[in-house]
């Protein structure tokens, strides 16, 4: 396989990835089973999804005391969805700091096409090491800003052509905390597509904390961009993702190709996806508040977790979050504001 | 107090940001005495030391090796690449070496954990910030109980995280993993690293997470995590706890084991960095401690 340069041609006028299988492991506790990861994949792949994400939620290496422990060996669950697979490219997500190019390696051994490499939205020159990796090992590449609300369009733009630069073949606007403004997500959509040009596409990765998630995915179509992020049933951090079904209805409506089956979406999310759900991702006060106060959304459990050790109420400690300014991989941190509002009384 | 003439000779070589803050915690040291600076280029740094009336040269190290007297000891705050190209030279000439580079090449330390062990070592590795500041934290667990598996969770200020700890983060996860097994006494180790630009920037925090046994004694570890935190206060004042150790009983997915979780903070001393940058403080201050301890071992060895 020849190392992936510039952009892929794109199959369809959009691209829609979808991340249940990697998202939505923040909303099952890392607790994916083998057989949900066949079944989830199989149907996607049936409905004419391009890309399905693999992962433990945290990423590449994501499994540990400070996120949870993955029930199934992430290894173990991308053979599987390579396996079942047809059609669709298998991605991984990889943060640096907590993923290396070690496990990236293995999980291209495990049959991963392609790696999203994911850093918060000021630090992408820790992305370099990771995109030359992907390189040499002839995947596919796409790089995660996060908590794209958290710094400028202009800066974001600036951040993006770090990491192309450096081989990523499709900077993403990261919304991790759902928090993205519809005028907000569209400076950066422009600001993005206007800075990487034809060297690469932009994506946009959405949270459904204050409802916007499939909007803001409509804006930024319009804007140029070409790949954009879904889960099965919202399956995903906070208040879920945009839902890939109702993404694929309505960019049917809107008669934008994206190669999917509406019908056999709606037929994935309520007959594969929904019977496994422990909880399905809605905008309840906590994750409104991690919208509102622009939370890291993968915080949402861990919170809940903290606040009941603690006895402090949930929303004040995702509240608390914000007001630090913590980003994502904090989440040992969620703790401490816990201890310590207890500690206040 | 021992006189400065009896005080063992010391070379600082890397005359950046982290070795003139090295240079302000050595200027305090009764045991060292530091004669030379060496850079490969003019720098900031190199004129900064001359103020202070150290001589300083922009030589490089062949110019070191020509200096009576030879330092006996050196401080290399360089990169790994430099660092590994000078070792050789400085084992040669007997000159003891503490290393601040990510070379590794000598055993990694971690001064009230095992410098003992190391004392006459003929070089050392100073590990990693993030191994600096939990290892202790770790042994100071794995000496009352066995700890099957132990994580770190470094957050450091963006400002704080230089273009070589960027370049190659994974160097930091991967060795600083690998020294909480080997120092810090864990079966199993795992680290991970946050940075983060909020602004004022945060000052350096680290959480370390041990699984211990359910019926482990608490109260034991938990004396022991306080001794180690007065321990490495004697060389980094601004090293503390949040809060006391946090116990959790076993949940789903932790393989039948409890968890202890030490939330740390790290302020600097604000010599030449900034305190916000524990991080990079904890590192200088570790080496300074290494190098009076060192220096302290050679001063007894030619007494004796």
């Amino acid at each position: 396989m020849s190392t992936p340069t510039g952009r892929p041609e794109l199959q369809h006028e959009l691209r829609i990835t979808d991340t249940t299988l990697r998202d939505g492991s923040h909303a099952m506790a890392h607790r994916f089973t083998e057989q949900q990861v066949r079944e989830t994949v199989r149907a996607l792949d049936r409905a004419g999804v391009e890309v399905i994400e693999v992962t433990h939620g945290d990423g590449l290496g994501g499994s540990s005391l400070n996120y949870g422990f993955s029930r199934t060996d992430e290894m173990t669950l991308i053979a599987a969805a390579r396996e079942e697979a047809r059609r669709a490219k298998i991605a991984v997500l990889l943060v640096p700091g907590i993923g290396t190019v070690e496990h990236l390696k293995r999980a291209r051994d495990a049959g991963a096409d392609m790696v999203r490499v994911a850093t918060h939205c000021t630090e992408a020159d820790v992305s370099p090491q990771h995109f030359a990796a992907a390189r040499d090992l002839g995947m596919e590449t796409a790089g995660f800003l996060m908590m794209a609300h958290r710094t400028s369009p202009e800066n974001l733009a600036r951040q993006a052509r770090i990491m192309v630069d450096a081989g990523c073949q499709c900077p993403y606007v990261t919304d991790s905390a759902g928090a993205l403004l519809m005028h907000e997500a569209r400076a950066r959509f422009e600001a993005l597509t206007a800075e990487v040009g034809d060297d690469a596409w932009v994506g946009y990765h959405g949270h459904q904390n204050v409802s916007l998630g499939v909007a803001n995915s409509v804006l930024a179509y319009e804007a140029g961009v070409r790949y954009i992020d879904g889960s099965l049933c919202a399956l995903g951090a906070g208040a879920g993702n945009s839902p890939t079904e109702v993404l694929a209805a309505v960019f049917d409506r809107l008669g934008v190709d994206t190669g999917l089956d509406v019908l056999g979406l709606l037929d994935a999310a309520e007959n594969v996806v929904h019977p496994y759900l422990q909880r399905w991702p809605k905008m309840d006060r906590n994750a409104i508040v991690q919208g509102w106060a622009g939370v890291y959304s993968s915080f949402l459990l861990h919170a809940e977790t903290a606040a009941e050790r603690y006895k402090v109420p949930t929303h004040d400690v995702l509240r608390r979050c914000g007001e630090l300014g913590l980003v994502g991989g904090q989440e040992d941190m969620i703790i401490d504001v816990a201890i310590q509002l207890a500690a206040a009384g | 107090m021992t006189s400065p003439s009896t005080r063992v000779t010391a070379a600082i070589v890397g005359p950046g940001n982290i070795g003139t803050d090295l240079l302000a915690k050595l200027k305090r040291s009764e045991n060292l005495d530091v004669a030379y600076v060496v850079g490969v280029v003019e720098s900031d740094g190199l004129a900064r030391a001359q103020d202070q009336g150290i001589t300083a040269s922009a030589e490089g190290v062949d110019w070191l090796l020509r200096q009576d007297p030879l330092p006996q000891l050196v401080f290399e705050a360089t990169s790994a690449k430099a660092h590994s190209a000078n070792a050789p030279r400085y084992a040669e000439t007997g000159i003891q070496a503490i290393d601040l580079t990510p070379a590794h090449l000598g055993p990694m330390v971690c001064p009230p954990v095992n410098l003992h062990d190391h004392i006459t070592a003929p070089n050392v590795s100073m590990i990693t910030c993030g191994g600096q500041a939990t290892i202790p934290m770790v042994h100071a667990v794995s000496r009352i109980t066995p700890v099957p598996y132990a994580e770190i969770v470094a957050s450091v200020a963006s400002r704080s995280a230089g273009p070589g700890t960027r370049a190659n983060i994974d160097e930091f996860t991967q060795t600083t993993a690998g020294a909480v097994e080997e120092v810090g006494g864990a079966e199993r180790g795992k680290a991970i690293i946050i940075l983060n630009p909020v602004e004022p920037p945060m000052i350096m925090r680290d959480t370390v997470f041990c699984m211990i046994s359910p019926d482990a004694d608490r109260d034991a570890i938990t004396a022991s995590v306080h001794e180690m935190i007065d321990d490495v206060q004697q060389y980094v004042p601004g090293y503390t706890l949040r809060a006391d150790p946090q116990f959790d009983d076993p949940r789903e997915g932790w393989n039948g084991q409890a968890r202890i979780a030490m939330f740390l903070e790290v302020r600097g001393n604000g010599d030449y960095l900034p305190p916000y940058a524990g991080n990079l403080d904890i590192m200088t201050a570790a080496a300074a401690q290494v190098g009076e301890l060192m220096a302290a071992a050679i001063a007894a060895g030619v007494a004796a």
